[in-house]
């Protein structure tokens, strides 16, 4: 029975998470945002004290079920962990809990945490792990599928579906994905929930309120026969059944000691289970890393084949080197977003413009920054700030975006196609939202031409200008991160 | 002559063939149904050129879009071959039914549209038909003394035949970056004297009418005509842009087009034939908006659209031929049908077709043929497809409209910004234009294409704003 419900909110719950972080489904982050936002983690960040005082309630309720239903990282090595139990039945035994090694990792999570060393938080924290490999894995082959059915629709002459750009926002990003996939359903196959109880900071913190849980796994000493099949095939590695005990501090409430004991030697509450659960059959996906890979180099060049004789050859832009990093509007600052991002990926998958990619920058390690070679930060688009679990990005309006000035735009004389081609431009002064830049009479070697001026006081910093500059690789004008944003 | 005059002149030779006529007096009223009209149950129309007293066909026929080997014509695959075995056919069956004008030049086709023609004709007695080819003018390397008389002496060869029946200056009143149109009229065929060359060549029975062709600025081909009328040059017969939308609306649909009522009139009034090119405005007045299609078609049910333009290019007098650029059978076919014989445009069709054009030319379409002339534009923009989606979102009535809180605005929305991509990637769409103007010289239609995509690209970028 309890079994049997945790699987059921295990699949809801997986369900949701990659629903949403690929965003499949009409505006799905309205109707299931919140799964995102009762996320242990992002709700420390977002300061959202209601959803971090139910959690803890919750757990001190029924233990660290938290941890099998809610959490997605968890949910994803449960699966693997079950495609080890195909291979190798009855594989787990007890082990001591390591508080020593749990004590540091929480440590040096909260130290680097307190001055923002992301590479430590984002690789270890669960939910953005989890999230990383959605989004670096899944949503390439999601995007190939929805540009095969625009294709389709094409042909029919339908507006369902619109084709997408498939494009590595970051290798690091991509490999981290790949490794923390492959690495924890190694781990899992073969030791269960042996990291969330020892790295996972999450794990850790609610493990200190779920040693004595109202409703916990309890033995029945008359019925047990010391067949030792619940300790066998306790994932957590938490039951010692010759002593006949259960560590709730690591105890993740999954019920399968419970489905597995054939004397009824074990109740979930104080007194009287019942139970008669089956195996249930529930996803397979371990084949997708290797599909992930092929579908991308795949998607890189299809890419390519569409540009024909008959037209120039479009040289791809680079993107310059920015001394500031761009943050979106509603982030504040980099520093700000340091603190509050948990990389979970979701801003840059939702991101309709190409804009926002994981930062490769050690200390703003894989949060979303700015750039614009594929399309600029569209003045009717509030996406990422709708998204965010975290609060990192705040949610604003599409009046508010226009008075964040997330940046300044910097004109590059040597690149700027007036001079360089000797043709009249302007296409940065035309597509300008706020009208900050003015073509004006410049003294060139061949005579006078217009050049574009910068009004820092009314560039916001969107990148429009160098995203239509003609310029390429490098635009003639581009974006220079403000430190923090500036409001009004 | 007005042309409301002129017909007024001609209509008593129309009524014989037409049905219409005595089917209303109403000018104002536009749904008179008539049925049963059938074209094609008689001869050829003939005009008879008051030089040398050629019964020309009112069909002529161009070479310019010959269909190549493996579909298609000549223009959209110019690295094709030339279906010679179906050029042949259809100059057979043209020639049987009566065409007797080819209109060809040494540019068409990649150069290979004189020699196709040539193949075609030389199975036919030389008396049975006129050619028409021209003294072009597209690459400056051709603009020498000696290598204009190469290129008449090699239209002479390619076609087979000692004498031209209508030879052109080809394309008058153009201009390029370094060239105004006087300067470039004047490099190409007076300081190399090869207009005087050709008008021996004209003595010496080698040419038999002379005449030109004229797109772009009308100062020269006013300058030209006045040299008629001083005496200095004879011009045997002209070939100008004619349609029901250029009648009265050229400068309309571009500033720097000239109505073809006027370019018309000049030539009627001094006896000069009028050659007509363009009769469906580079295929526009075939694929009319739905709305404008019905109307149209609730006059004449079995009239297709195109026939409308054909007859009212072909109704004024002083037109010796109309020339359409057949690629395929079926389009010779119908407009067999359509001049056999020519059923003239009605003064109260006449009225139609002109408030027709005054709809069309509200519309904001652009006047693109898709020739590819602009093309490859430096910054990577597909121009033509750019105009082609624009214009067919238009005539297909797909623009988002009406209210922009109802679900339909919302839909046609959605269905024109999805569309583009589809059809444009993104980073050759109209927002991508810098303004250089590279491409507008080279514009046959003279189309201001900077100013026409960033027209679009506004109203684009109107449409994004409302997500």
């Amino acid at each position: 029975m309890l079994r049997k419900l945790r699987i059921l909110l295990q699949v809801v719950t997986i369900t949701l998470v990659t629903l949403l972080l690929l965003g499949i489904g009409f505006q799905v982050h309205l109707w299931a945002g919140w799964v995102a936002k009762i996320q242990f983690f992002p709700a420390i960040l977002a300061l959202s004290f209601g959803v971090l005082a139910l959690l803890i309630a919750a757990t001190l309720i029924f233990g660290r079920l938290y941890c099998s239903v809610v959490c997605p990282l968890g949910i994803m090595q449960d699966i693997f962990s079950w495609i080890g139990g195909k291979i190798k039945k009855n594989r787990f035994y007890y082990a001591k809990e390591k508080l020593w090694l749990r004590m540091v990792c929480l440590v040096v999570f909260i130290i680097a945490m307190i001055i923002g060393f992301a590479p430590v938080t984002t690789l270890i924290e669960p939910y953005s792990a989890y999230s990383r490999i959605v989004n670096s894995l899944f949503k390439p082959l999601y995007d190939m599928l929805n540009n095969w059915l625009a294709s389709i629709d094409a042909a029919n002459d339908r507006y369902n579906f619109t084709e997408v750009q498939i494009w590595m926002r970051s290798v690091t990003t991509f490999v981290v994905a790949i490794a923390t996939l492959v690495i924890l359903g190694a781990l899992a196959m073969w030791k269960g929930r042996l990291y969330c109880n020892t790295v996972c900071p999450v794990g850790t913190l609610l493990s200190l309120c779920s040693r004595y849980p109202l409703l916990r796994v309890r033995f029945d000493k008359d019925k047990c026969k010391n067949c030792g099949m619940c300790e066998k095939n306790c994932k957590a590695q938490a039951i010692d059944f010759k002593e006949g005990k259960v560590d709730y501090a690591r105890c993740v409430v999954c019920g399968d000691c419970l489905a597995k004991c054939k004397f009824d030697a074990l109740h979930y509450t104080a007194k009287k289970p019942t139970s008669q659960p089956k195996p249930v059959d529930t996803e397979r996906r371990a084949f997708l890393v290797g599909a992930a890979v092929a579908g991308t180099t795949a998607a890189l060049a299809q890419t390519q084949m569409k540009v024909d004789g008959g037209l120039a050859v479009i040289e791809d832009k680079t993107a310059p080197k920015r001394k500031t990093p761009i943050t979106p509007p509603g982030s504040v600052s980099a520093r700000n977003m340091q603190k509050h991002c948990t990389a979970c990926q979701l801003c840059v998958s939702s991101c309709p413009n190409n804009v926002l990619r994981p930062s490769t920058d050690m200390m703003h390690f894989m949060q979303p920054t700015m750039s614009f070679e594929r399309g600029y930060c569209r003045p009717e688009c509030t996406r990422c700030s709708e998204v965010c679990p975290t609060g990192a990005i705040k949610l604003i309006t599409r009046e508010e975006k226009t008075m964040q000035h997330i940046g300044h735009a910097v004109w590059i004389k040597d690149n700027c196609v007036v001079l360089t081609d000797g043709v009249s431009c302007g296409n940065c002064e035309r597509h300008c939202p706020t009208g900050a830049i003015t073509m004006v009479d410049y003294e060139g070697p061949n005579g006078t031409v217009q050049v574009p001026a910068v009004d820092e006081n009314k560039c916001i910093g969107c990148g429009a200008c160098e995203n239509l500059c003609p310029a390429r690789p490098f635009s003639a004008i581009y974006v220079e991160g403000n430190v923090s944003h500036h409001i009004g | 002559m007005d042309r409301r005059e002129f017909i007024k002149h001609i209509g008593g030779a129309a009524v014989a063939t037409s049905v219409v006529l005595s089917a209303c007096k109403d000018n104002n009223s536009e749904t008179p149904i008539v049925k049963d009209i059938i074209d094609g149950q008689g001869e050829m129309t003939y005009r008879t050129n008051p030089n040398t007293g050629d019964k020309v066909s009112i069909l002529g026929y161009g070479m310019m879009r010959l269909p190549v080997e493996g579909g298609g014509s000549g223009r959209d695959n110019p690295d094709s071959e030339i279906d010679q075995e179906m050029v042949n056919e259809e100059v057979d069956y043209a020639l049987e039914h009566g065409v007797n004008y080819f209109d060809t030049s040494p540019a068409y086709c990649k150069g290979k549209s004189e020699h196709a023609t040539g193949i075609a004709l030389a199975r036919h007695p030389r008396d049975s038909y006129y050619i028409a080819t021209k003294m072009s003018n597209f690459s400056p390397s051709t603009w020498s003394r000696e290598a204009s008389i190469n290129m008449f002496e090699n239209s002479l060869k390619e076609l087979q035949t000692d004498h031209i029946d209508y030879l052109l200056l080809h394309s008058i009143g153009g201009s390029t970056k370094e060239l105004d149109s006087h300067e470039l009229f004047n490099a190409r065929f007076i300081d190399n004297g090869i207009l005087d060359w050709l008008v021996e060549q004209k003595n010496a029975g080698r040419i038999r009418n002379l005449g030109f062709s004229y797109h772009g600025d009308v100062a020269i081909y006013d300058m030209l005509l006045q040299w008629h009328d001083e005496g200095k040059y004879h011009w045997d017969f002209a070939q100008i842009e004619l349609n029901y939308l250029d009648w009265n609306y050229a400068d309309e649909l571009n500033a720097r087009n000239t109505d073809a009522r006027y370019l018309y009139d000049e030539l009627n009034r001094r006896g000069i034939p009028s050659v007509i090119m363009e009769p469906l405005l580079g295929g526009r007045l075939a694929s009319l908006p739905d709305h404008i299609v019905k109307r149209m078609q609730e006059r004449e049910p079995e009239t297709p659209v195109a026939r409308w333009a054909f007859r009212f290019a072909g109704t004024p007098e002083g037109i010796l031929t109309v020339l359409s650029g057949m690629t395929y059978m079926e389009h010779l076919k119908q407009n067999v049908e359509t001049y056999s014989p020519l059923r003239p445009i009605s003064e109260e069709e006449d009225a139609f077709l002109m408030k027709i054009a005054e709809e069309i030319v509200e519309l904001p379409l652009v006047p693109c043929t898709a020739c590819n002339y602009c093309m490859p534009c430096p910054y990577g923009l597909n121009i033509p497809a750019i105009f082609a989606f624009y214009n067919k979102s238009i005539t297909e009535d797909k623009m988002p409209a009406g209210n922009r809180e109802a679900r339909e605005y919302h839909e046609a929305r959605k269905r024109f910004l999805i569309g583009l991509d589809r059809n444009v990637p993104g980073m050759r769409q109209a927002n991508h234009c810098i303004g250089c103007n590279q491409c507008a010289p080279h514009c046959p239609q003279n189309i201001e294409i900077p100013k026409q995509l960033q027209r679009i690209d506004d109203y684009v970028e109107q449409l994004k704003l409302q997500g």
